[in-house]
């Protein structure tokens, strides 16, 4: 337990110093993408994620704004898990800290893969809120996290056909079933050895978890994400 | 066919209820498989049907390719739940829920890909899930049995995302990832069941379907 606290202080210092280095860049970024707007709106269009009048963020076009869509949504995850961590509910045991530390060390990897491969393509860091969310109340925690992980596993589902680069396919591939894995844990910390870990309110009666195009899944986050976010060249 | 029989290394061979060695093992079969160049032809001949009739329902012959190979493994699990099932006082009262569920879904599984693959679908193979006798208590003991669950899920996972490449551009892509996922869950359950976490790391790694067939060899009773 030593060891693992350990652990976790270390993760929390680290994800802390990445969310101030995180601000200044966001700064950069928001000063560097109205320059470039500016300069050329329908290019900065054709290829990145940019930084619109009012401060939405559009997520770009083609494979870079399905990497962009990945990007905002384990940013989401990360952070939450992150303050989920730093504020341990009532009745937070060594278990659930086992597997939430697990998980939140994933999505934290998930959005540093994403932020490093998307480069001067990536979305600045978006600003969250919890606001509905008790911290305190381990349903409320889990219940959310629940929506989260089920929502990543759909939203990954769904983006694959819009990728056209077949690496990044197969990297999509290798997190969304981490995300499938955390999706049963969660729902298994809920109802412990029940179905609910694949349930039939998620997995319809020809064993498919479900599959969501963006616009189906950028409402059900936008509860959580203060910064505007736009995909006006995704489905 | 024959000479890849002994020494193959599959996944079942380096299993070890230990976690680590269990990582450890299923790192080391990426390398080993690139020289396992004798698993496909090895794989029994429900695999090996000639791609001649394979443009059943107007599917390219490379996505009827990754169904029946997908069709394979979900035949595996879904007689294998549904034989543990039926067996008296193997599963504990408080898990039945957890495994009756996997065995609906393989089950489901293999519906739609049957019904996908029309004409084109391979018939259910006969198995032995002693693994050629190396697992003889599988279903009269529920760590036995539990830990060939881990391996099948976690085999089946892998599985679906190597073939991920080979249905890109096909719509036939977004139900693979449906399943995928499922298996996935599945996979983090009965890691959970054992009292585990219900992952390896950050990121799951793909099979190649050679690989995938090395692992499922031993449970083939038609053999290699």
């Amino acid at each position: 337990m030593i060891r693992s606290a350990q652990t976790k202080c270390d993760k929390e210092a680290e994800a802390t110093a990445r969310s101030r280095r995180g601000l200044l860049k966001t700064a950069g970024i928001l000063a560097a993408s109205t320059a470039f707007l500016e300069l050329n709106l329908s290019k900065a269009f054709a290829q990145r994620g940019a930084t619109l009048a009012g401060g939405t963020v559009d997520l770009g076009q083609g494979d870079f704004a399905v990497l962009n869509y990945a990007y905002a949504l384990e940013q989401l995850e990360a952070a939450f898990y992150t303050q989920v961590l730093q504020q341990p509910y009532r009745g937070f045991n060594p278990s659930d800290e086992q597997s939430l530390t697990g998980i939140q060390s994933h999505e934290v990897a998930h959005r540093e893969f994403f932020r490093s491969a998307l480069g001067g393509n990536a979305i600045p860091d978006l600003q969250v809120d919890f606001g509905r969310v008790n911290f305190a109340s381990r349903q409320s925690v889990l219940g959310t996290a629940r929506t989260f992980e089920d929502l990543g596993v759909a939203a990954y589902n769904g983006a694959g056909q819009l990728l056209r680069n077949p690496d990044f396919l197969a990297k999509a591939g290798s997190i969304v079933s981490v995300e499938a894995r955390h999706a049963a844990t969660i729902r298994d910390m809920l109802n412990p050895y029940s179905a609910a870990f694949a349930g039939n309110d998620i997995v319809d009666g020809n064993g498919l978890d479900r599959a969501l195009v963006p616009s189906q899944v950028l409402p059900k986050v936008v509860p959580f994400v203060l910064t505007p976010v736009s995909a006006s060249q995704l489905p | 066919m024959t000479a890849f029989m002994p020494a193959a290394p599959t996944l079942i061979d380096a299993l070890d209820p230990d976690l680590t060695a269990r990582m450890t093992s299923r790192r080391g079969l990426f390398t080993r498989a690139a020289g396992t160049l004798g698993a496909l032809a090895s794989a029994p001949t429900l695999l090996a049907v000639a791609s001649t009739e394979v443009f059943a329902q107007g599917l390219p012959g490379q996505v009827v390719d990754v169904l029946r190979f997908a069709l394979t493994l979900e035949y595996l699990e879904a007689e294998f739940y549904r034989t543990a099932l039926a067996t008296p006082r193997l599963i504990p009262a408080r898990y039945r829920a957890v495994f009756t569920q996997l065995a609906r879904h393989e089950a489901e599984h293999v519906r739609l890909l049957q019904g996908a693959l029309g004409g084109a679908a391979i018939p259910p193979p006969a198995f032995d899930f002693t693994g050629k006798g190396k697992y003889p208590d599988v279903f009269a003991n529920f760590d036995t049995f539990t830990t060939l669950s881990s391996t099948f899920e976690d085999l089946g996972v892998a599985a679906y995302k190597g073939q991920a490449g080979n249905l890109q551009g096909t719509p036939v892509l977004t139900t693979a990832l449906q399943i995928h996922s499922v298996e996935a869950r599945h996979a983090a359950e009965v890691r959970r069941v054992r009292g585990f976490v219900g992952w390896d790391g950050a990121f799951d790694a793909p099979l190649t379907k050679a690989a995938v067939l090395a692992a499922a060899a031993p449970f083939l009773a038609g053999g290699a």
